[in-house]
């Protein structure tokens, strides 16, 4: 059975066909206690000059099915089926060789924690110009080093010619995460994947990273894909949401309809948790119950049924029996879900709206 | 960087001078007279308390410790007088004074022994190095395979045999059993004298050394490269594209020598301040059995300057190490 058949059409790229396409990806990795399904029958597509953004919690998924568009597997001891097109190649059993041709060059990748990211050893120039070197080989040490104080330039790092010389512990917080972003792009990738990053940072530099972001990828074009479990990121970032819940795809849509129109209960919980700086300070957050889902052992049918408040309105024992399918949302066109609600939209402007955001039930 | 290097010399200068009272307290407070093992030796064991009483007057034990240790110091720096059984003898600086029982002067032994020692430990040293880091290296990258698991278990077991059984039965097994012909002629021949047999002489010790020893720095280098090899910063260097040996060596290795670097350094430095068991039991007349035999002896002034070179030794080798751990990681480079 293949969900993947339905797409939202959430952008005129993807119509011409994506840059990046991931078709019924699975990742199973062979622990001693079973086989642990990381991801499970994943598929998503990501058009140039279109930013996807990945939601979900640790273990959702997100950073493991990202890291195989770049094979960052071990391949040993990771077992992937699927398909993940990348311009017209296929990566999935992609030799090394291929494989390293692409990394860092047609697909890059940005990571949290830019501190723990960077070799402390190394300047930060000396690593961007090995990034250069390597799918550059006749650049010269001085060319490689000229495109790095230009990236580093680029990014907004003041006196670049300067700081291209330092250690990656010599810079703040905000700056390392540029220099990362300046490695990720020193080779003009198509692809961006940008792991969790901002996660390590305080909110102004947050945002000044989201804008540097959005301002390349302007630039350059470049399709992104952004992996967080912060929604107000993708609300300001992406084109179309990836909600991933147990290593599946739970909801899949435009980030529009994704925000005003959520159907499944883990996007509202989702969106419940996030807090309000509007709002009440006495005001309490509202946490998903519960936690994150065992991968070894997942639970029977929908695997969020044990914290799904919603079960009771879904006949019989339809939630912990069958895994629902990802189906066309009610509302929208560029929009599926998976859950066996009959009226989910209903339902969230009724019992979900007022509580997370009174306000904009009285608008409506 | 400099200053603090002066620094680091000047706490060591600290650290040999208190050595060198509490050797030169303790002897002088032992249960023996200091100048008991002279007079024996000189009267031809008919040393009676009356004999040694005049021998501790000649001697100056007679006199307070700090008049005597005043005396020793400045022997040191610029030389003095020493009386030995009724004469009078000149010893130069730096003088440590003259071991009992050759009657030699301490220094001149001292730099007579110490290439001996200088070759068994550089060599030895480079050999464990050679052996213990790549192998610890294909050991990080295989873990979990029979082969990594085969090769920890193995080099237990050679760990968990004391080092002077295993050097003595390679020893018995080269020599006397198969009577090998370069590994069963161990000793020291000075290298200048005639380099091959310097080398042919010293190859089974550095053999015991070096595979002895490896086993420890194999798990050091392999518990660090596994380590590092597991950090962020080596998923960012395979996520630009570099190919697998670079990653490893040139990402993975260069933080996990920090660590293993540490330790040779100072195991360098125990080595250099005399391996006692190795020059014992292929008879090479370095530091370690000079002291060994001076114990034996009650060799006071051999003992003090083998107790004091062991101190000065190990004090450089650790500033060694801190600027070179300065030098590997940039993060602790002092400003």
């Amino acid at each position: 059975m293949t969900d993947s058949i339905i797409q939202p059409r959430a952008h005129q790229m993807s119509e011409e066909g994506a840059y990046l396409a991931v078709e019924n990806l699975t990742i199973e990795f062979p622990t001693p206690d079973g086989p642990l399904t990381a991801v499970n029958d994943l598929s998503y597509t990501v058009g140039m000059g279109q930013t996807l953004g990945i939601v979900g919690e640790s273990g959702s998924g997100k950073s493991v099915s990202s890291m195989a568009v770049l094979g960052l597997h071990d391949t040993k001891r990771t077992k992937i089926t699927g398909s993940i097109r990348i311009g017209d190649k296929e990566v999935v059993g992609l030799s090394e060789s291929g494989m390293r041709k692409l990394r860092g060059n047609a697909v890059s990748m940005i990571f949290q924690d830019a501190l723990a990211a960077l070799h402390p050893f190394y300047r930060v120039g000396g690593q961007l110009a090995e990034a250069y070197q390597v799918h550059h080989s006749n650049a010269s040490k001085r060319d490689a080093r000229r495109k790095a104080i230009e990236m580093l330039d680029r990014v907004g790092i003041p006196q670049p010619d300067r700081r291209v010389d330092d250690f990656p512990h010599q810079f703040s917080g905000g700056m390392r995460q540029r220099a990362m972003i300046a490695m990720g792009l020193i080779n003009d990738p198509s692809l961006l994947i940008a792991d969790e990053p901002t996660t390590a940072l305080d909110v102004t530099v947050q945002a000044q990273i989201l804008d540097l972001l959005q301002d390349l990828q302007r630039e350059f074009n470049s399709a992104v894909i952004i992996i967080t479990h912060d929604l107000g990121v993708v609300a300001e970032m992406a084109d179309d949401v990836l909600v991933m819940y147990a290593g599946r795809a739970v909801e899949y849509g435009t980030t529009k309809q994704i925000l005003s129109h959520p159907e499944m209960p883990y996007t509202w919980g989702l969106l419940s948790s996030i807090p309000d700086v509007q709002s009440d300070t006495s005001a309490r957050l509202i946490p998903i119950p519960g936690n994150p889902p065992s991968l070894l052992n997942p639970p029977s049918g929908c695997s969020f049924h044990p914290r799904c408040a919603h079960v009771d309105k879904v006949p019989g024992s339809l939630c912990s029996t069958t895994l629902p399918r990802l189906t066309p949302a009610s509302i929208g066109t560029a929009h599926v879900k998976r859950c066996h609600l009959a009226d989910p939209d209903a339902i969230y402007q009724r019992e979900v709206l007022p509580e997370i955001a009174p306000d904009l039930v009285e608008e409506n | 960087m400099f200053a603090y290097i002066i620094k680091r010399l000047l706490t060591g200068v600290v650290v040999v001078v208190l050595v060198s009272m509490a050797v030169f307290a303790l002897l002088w407070y032992g249960p023996e007279s200091p100048a008991r093992p002279i007079c024996v030796q000189e009267t031809s064991n008919r040393c009676t308390d009356e004999r040694l009483a005049n021998f501790e007057e000649s001697m100056g034990y007679n006199n307070p410790i700090y008049v005597e240790y005043g005396k020793y110091a400045k022997g040191i720096f610029v030389g003095r007088e020493m009386a030995l059984g009724g004469n009078t003898i000149q010893c130069d600086a730096p003088c440590f004074g003259f071991s009992f029982r050759s009657r030699a002067l301490v220094w001149d032994e001292l730099i007579e022994r110490l290439p001996a020692t200088i070759s068994l430990a550089i060599g030895g040293a480079t050999l464990y190095l050679l052996l213990g880091i790549p192998i610890g290296i294909a050991a990080a990258r295989r873990r979990g395979t029979l082969g990594d698991k085969l090769l920890v278990s193995s080099f237990l077991v050679i760990s968990s045999i004391p080092y002077y059984l295993f050097a003595l039965v390679a020893w018995l097994y080269c020599t006397l059993v198969w009577d090998l012909p370069v590994l069963g002629d161990s000793g020291y021949t000075p290298l200048l004298d005639n380099p091959a047999k310097w080398f042919a002489g010293l190859l089974l010790p550095w053999l015991c050394l070096g595979i002895f020893n490896c086993t420890a720095y194999t798990r050091y280098t392999r518990g660090a490269m596994v380590e590092s090899l597991s950090e962020d910063y080596i998923r960012t260097a395979k996520a630009k594209g570099l190919p697998a040996r670079t990653v490893v060596y040139k990402h993975g290795l260069r933080s996990a020598l920090v660590p293993v670097v540490t330790i040779f350094g100072i195991d360098l430095g125990i080595l250099l301040a005399g391996t006692i068991f190795t020059e014992r039991i292929f008879e090479i007349q370095g530091i370690g059995l000079w002291g060994l035999r001076a114990v034996g002896s009650f060799d006071l002034p051999v003992i003090s300057a083998t107790a004091m070179f062991g101190a000065i030794v190990i004090i450089v080798s650790n500033i060694i190490v801190d600027v070179v751990y300065g030098v590997l990681d940039p993060r602790v480079r002092v400003s």
